[in-house]
């Protein structure tokens, strides 16, 4: 069937032209992490001493430390947004009408899922871009190395708002989200401190923090961003999209029943 | 096998409570079927199943000719549909929206400015293709997805309630374009739990607690009574 490519087109159109409408949103999203950058490190740096850990090569801010982790927020941050607007799309009818089109189920859930990681790859890219302009910089290239770590980690965590969108019953468990997903994914990861640090204070702790893909998102975006692979982190991501696309997929599929009591 | 709309034997239930048991319909081409029944009569499931956001275990639609459970894609893209609650993005233009519709469907995009001036043309829209959807009254919001339902040439036509929330005016607007559509040759499934939607030649099915209680020409069945009279009679002798 033709018309596979003007199906992406359209639905990365729709999620554009809706980010350009709800300007608040994208002040919000930059906000947020700006704030952890800009108060939250700030207060931080003499707290917190740092000691030179891969990618790095020489001793770091701690606001430096920081950015590749508020970069995965935004990531997230926008992840969950899509399953709020997926959850809000559904009773506002849109979604029957994306789901109704003939084309392939999963493809159009793929488009969608794509229309948003590349809003929120742009949101990451202004944020460095304010950050650049506060003299936290990467180096040059690293701009560039980082955006396929960014797609693949909006991806994965794109996958896991459609994979909470295909199961949360209405907009106030929102809040649930918040405390039960984002909360703990964000501060069981590397994001805000190295893990050895929070090996030092509980191995249990430490073992969750390995163990949460957050983690590997946010290592992926680290060693990226300076010119580094890290193939771990690597796989760790890729498995994790391609596990909760797969959920995804399955939440979605009309002979399961979990849209029952949805439609 | 028709080129209408056939259900044959179709069943479904959420957990322990069946919504569906053992529906069969049959709408040929140029007809107009009101699918009547009182609220919880199991019509929203209906709408769901023949859309496809929900697959029934057991039982049978075919769409133009085309199994919905083996050739999802060939059914629904001869299916229109204008669901109860509005699928208009209010962010959106008119046009916008329905150019949406149109990629959604996979319609050639030389094809698309043109399909879409005629389907406005035709729902007399036209001049607020370029206002927000957002702006548009109910009325229009309804016609606007008429004439996005109709862009790819549906052979049927699927409606839930669409004239709920609408003003007279607007309401009886609605129901001549679509019967005006059914005479051209359309299949018109429009479902409704209000009686004067329905005229005398329209095919009549009632719907009442998931089961089909009747169905045959309307001014037929009524017989001497109203079409009011005749539904309160059926649906409370049923209940």
């Amino acid at each position: 069937m033709t018309g596979w490519w003007g199906v992406t087109r359209a639905v990365i159109g729709r999620e554009f032209l809706r980010f350009v409408h709800q300007r608040e949103r994208f002040i919000a999203a930059l906000v947020r992490p700006l704030v952890w950058l800009l108060v939250f490190a700030a207060g931080f740096r003499a707290a917190l001493g740092l000691s030179i850990i891969p990618p790095y090569q020489t001793y770091i801010t701690y606001e430096t430390y920081i950015v590749p982790g508020l970069c995965a927020m935004v990531l997230l941050f926008n992840g969950m947004q899509s399953s709020l607007s997926l959850v809000y799309d559904r009773e506002m009818g849109s979604m029957r009408l994306l789901l109704t089109s003939p084309f392939p189920r999963w493809w159009l859930l793929f488009c969608r899922l794509f229309g948003a990681t590349v809003i929120s790859v742009l949101q990451v890219y202004a944020f460095l871009g304010i950050a650049a302009v506060f003299d936290i910089t990467m180096p040059a290239w690293g701009y560039i190395a980082v955006l396929p770590g960014l797609f693949l980690g909006g991806l994965m965590l794109g996958a896991l708002g459609l994979v909470l969108s295909s199961f949360i019953r209405q907009l106030e468990n929102f809040a649930g989200v918040m405390n039960f997903i984002i909360f703990p994914m964000f501060f069981l990861s590397s994001a805000l401190y190295p893990l050895w640090k929070m090996a030092e204070s509980s191995p249990f702790l430490h073992d969750l923090c390995a163990l949460n893909p957050f983690t590997h998102v946010v290592e992926l975006i680290r060693f990226l961003l300076y010119l580094q692979f890290n193939p771990t982190a690597f796989l760790w991501v890729v498995t994790s999209t391609f596990i909760l696309g797969a959920i995804a997929i399955w939440g979605y599929d009309p002979a399961r029943g979990l849209m029952k009591r949805k439609v | 096998m028709t080129g209408g709309l056939s259900v044959s034997d179709l069943s479904f239930d959420y957990g322990s409570k069946k919504a569906l048991d053992h529906v069969s319909i049959d709408v040929p081409p140029a007809t107009f079927c009101a699918l009547l029944g009182p609220n919880g009569a199991g019509k929203s499931t209906l709408t769901a199943l023949l859309t496809r956001l929900l697959v029934a275990p057991a039982g049978e639609i075919h769409v133009a000719g085309h199994d919905l459970r083996k050739h999802p894609r060939r059914a629904l893209g001869d299916l229109g549909v204008v669901f109860q609650q509005s699928t208009l993005d209010l962010n959106l233009t008119v046009r916008q929206n329905l150019a949406y519709f149109a990629a959604l469907h996979g319609l050639p995009r030389s094809e698309v400015p043109g399909r879409i001036d005629a389907a406005l043309d035709r729902l007399d829209m036209r001049q607020r293709a370029d206002e927000r959807a957002g702006g548009l009254n109910g009325g229009h919001r309804r016609r606007t997805e008429l004439a996005r339902s109709l862009l790819h040439d549906p052979k049927v036509l699927l409606l839930d309630e669409p004239t709920v929330g609408l003003d007279a005016a607007a309401r009886s607007a609605i129901t001549d374009h679509v019967h005006d559509l059914a005479a051209q040759g359309l299949c018109v499934l429009w479902t409704t739990h209000l009686t004067d939607e329905v005229r005398d030649g329209d095919q009549l099915i009632v719907l009442h607690r998931g089961r089909v209680l009747t169905h045959g020409q309307a001014g037929v069945l009524r017989g001497d009574h109203t079409l009011s009279n005749w539904f309160l009679a059926q649906t409370g002798e049923a209940a």
